[in-house]
């Protein structure tokens, strides 16, 4: 689904946000991508979102190659990815509703099927008896769930989250975690950034570490034995 | 606290997706994993259609949404939308008020017949025969278009009605008036020298009292009011162009406060159509308001000329009423609005939106 083949990403500053990155994520895989701030991650995640651009080597996502997209081709690659920002980026003068339907009316779904979706959306992260509320008189924890919502409503084939659990305290953290997993076993590709090393060693899955633009490790996580009751 | 109530809240709805949208979640796992093979890409397009809009279907929906959402948008900025259609109709309101002047006046003139004319008044000795002679004669004079015969009796009878001395009139043992020839000449706006030229061999015919150049007035008012023209295409053509500057400003700062909306549209894979389409409907409904007023402002204002001009036309025995905007005028006044506040948006969302990009 997202193959880097020797990718580096020099900011105009001279700045060196990735430094010859190779790495491939397979269909319905997850991942977690972890590093120090600054080390990369989020210029990672956007090479793939083609909000920046390689300097060197080439992105691949679902077989395309983006590094010489057109600007008119953008549109309908981001559509098939749904993306949870670092700064949640909600709208603040729309209720969460129409945050969460957003994507559905972008891509010019039906009514009903809006309604439908986005409280389906809505409801898996928990939020739905706050559909009316404005973004702004939620918890930080709570926008950031709605960002989450806002990504997988149209269920693009693949998920990127920055930070997704930042500003969450443990418990939930791992809840949002779990969220995300599950999305993987319906066969969505997840890739998510973060910092936390001990969530990440709960969830036994792949995980990618930055150091300097730099990937220094590839490799399944510590899975510790969890206790699944449900 | 709160934190805590989330937790409890949330849990049990976190797991229960689970198993309440399991059937969900198989549909959509199936969608993705169909995704990969090329041949059920298009089945996997076929079955998201029945969910969205069928393209015209969609289309449709999607402009009559961002037209009444872009209205009920600058309902909520009240004093800027008021302030940019006010200014937009007035620049309207000036041009097209004076074009309904400049046709009232050209209405006017021609109820008194067009261009130059020449009364011939004949000798009263002049006999029929030696009339039609003199006509024909006239007539193969290539300047000269037309000509009306008034016999003395027509002309008298004419002015017995048109002048009220009827009783004086008829003390008259003998008409006194002669008969005329009224020659229209081809060309609405003859030389000087042509004119003379003319004047010169109308005046020596035989049966000719005396040539008398009329009207000549009426051909410079024509003239006149053809400057007028120019000068009002031009002062249209600027108030046009304050317009879309006007128009092209106001959407710019409406760009700029929402470039946080149109940054994560872009991020959420909307097209610049997409994007572009509030605006330009906020462009459009700008231009139709202020045609709108402007219309309003015209018809106010021929309203309160309408009395003083009908008490002068009284003086002058004439029953002339000022026209008013018609169907055809109105409609072309709010079409011009709209296609000027389209264009005014569209050029500043040219600009402007390619500059808003994801960070
Ligand atoms: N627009 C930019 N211009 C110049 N340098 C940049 C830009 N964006 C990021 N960088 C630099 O690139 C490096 C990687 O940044 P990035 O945002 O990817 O880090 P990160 O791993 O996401 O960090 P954090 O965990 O703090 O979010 C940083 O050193 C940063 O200073
Ligand atoms: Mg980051």
């Amino acid at each position: 689904m997202i193959r880097f083949d020797h990718v580096s990403k020099r900011y105009p500053s001279g700045h060196e946000g990735l430094n010859n990155v190779s790495f491939h994520l397979k269909d319905g895989e997850m991942a977690f991508l972890t590093g120090h701030s600054g080390a990369g991650k989020s210029t990672l995640l956007k090479l793939i979102a083609i909000i920046e651009r390689s300097t060197r080597g080439n992105v691949y996502v679902a077989g395309k190659i983006l590094t010489n997209s057109k600007r008119h081709q953008i549109p309908e690659i981001r559509r098939n990815i749904g993306i949870v920002f670092q700064n949640n980026s909600l709208l603040t003068d729309r209720s969460v509703f129409h945050n969460v339907a957003l994507p559905l009316v972008i891509a010019g779904y039906r009514h009903q099927e809006i309604g439908r979706r986005v409280r389906a959306s809505l409801d898996k992260v928990g939020l739905l008896s706050r559909e009316t509320s404005l973004p702004l008189t939620l918890s930080t924890g709570e926008q950031q769930r709605v960002g989450i919502a806002r990504a997988v409503v149209n269920r693009p084939p693949l998920l990127l989250a920055d930070e997704p659990t930042g500003n969450l305290d443990p418990e939930l953290s791992k809840e949002v975690m779990l969220l995300f997993q599950q999305f993987k076993q319906v066969g969505v590709t997840v890739l998510i950034a973060t910092h936390d090393l001990s969530l990440v060693s709960e969830f036994g899955e792949r995980c990618l570490a930055l150091e300097n633009g730099r990937i220094i490790s590839d490799k399944n996580s510590f899975k510790r034995d969890r206790i699944k009751s449900h | 606290m709160s934190s805590l109530n989330d937790r409890q809240q949330n849990r049990p709805v976190t797991y229960s997706h689970y198993t309440k949208n399991k059937r969900e979640s198989s549909d959509a796992k199936s969608a993705q994993s169909r995704v990969s093979s090329g041949e059920s890409k298009a089945n996997d397009r076929a079955k998201r259609k029945s969910v969205q809009h069928s393209t015209f279907a969609s289309y449709f929906a999607n402009h009559v949404w961002a037209l009444v959402s872009t209205l009920g948008s600058l309902y909520r900025t009240p004093l800027s939308t008021m302030m940019t259609t006010t200014v937009i109709g007035i620049a309207l309101a000036l041009p097209a008020g004076l074009f309904v002047l400049l046709q009232n006046v050209q209405h006017l003139s021609s109820s008194w017949d067009n261009g130059t004319q020449i009364s011939l008044f004949l000798k009263h000795d002049v006999k029929s025969a030696q009339t039609s002679e003199l006509l024909s004669q006239l007539e193969s004079y290539s300047l000269i278009s037309d000509i009306r015969y008034i016999s003395a009796a027509q002309a008298f009878e004419e002015f017995r009605e048109k002048s009220g001395f009827n009783d004086a009139l008829t003390l008259l043992e003998e008409n006194p008036l002669p008969s005329v020839l009224v020659i229209s000449l081809a060309n609405q706006y003859p030389s000087e020298a042509e004119v003379n030229v003319l004047m010169e061999y109308l005046s020596n015919l035989e049966s000719v009292d005396t040539a008398q150049l009329d009207m000549q007035w009426l051909a410079r008012l024509n003239g006149m009011i053809q400057i007028a023209q120019r000068g009002l295409f031009i002062v249209a053509l600027l108030l046009g162009l304050a317009i879309l500057v006007i128009v092209g400003n106001t959407i710019r700062l409406t760009i700029q406060n929402r470039c946080q909306e149109i940054e994560v549209s872009k991020l959420i894979g909307a097209t610049d159509s997409f994007i572009q389409r509030p605006f330009l409907y906020g462009g459009i409904w700008y231009g139709l308001i202020g045609g709108v007023i402007a219309w309003g402002l015209i018809f106010v204002s021929l309203h309160m000329l309408k009395e003083p001009v009908k008490n002068l036309s009284v003086l002058y025995s004439s029953d002339f009423t000022l026209i008013g905007l018609g169907v055809y005028e109105s409609i072309t006044i709010i079409l011009i609005g709209i296609f000027l506040g389209w264009l005014g948006s569209w050029v500043s969302v040219r600009r402007h939106l390619r500059e808003i990009e994801p960070k």
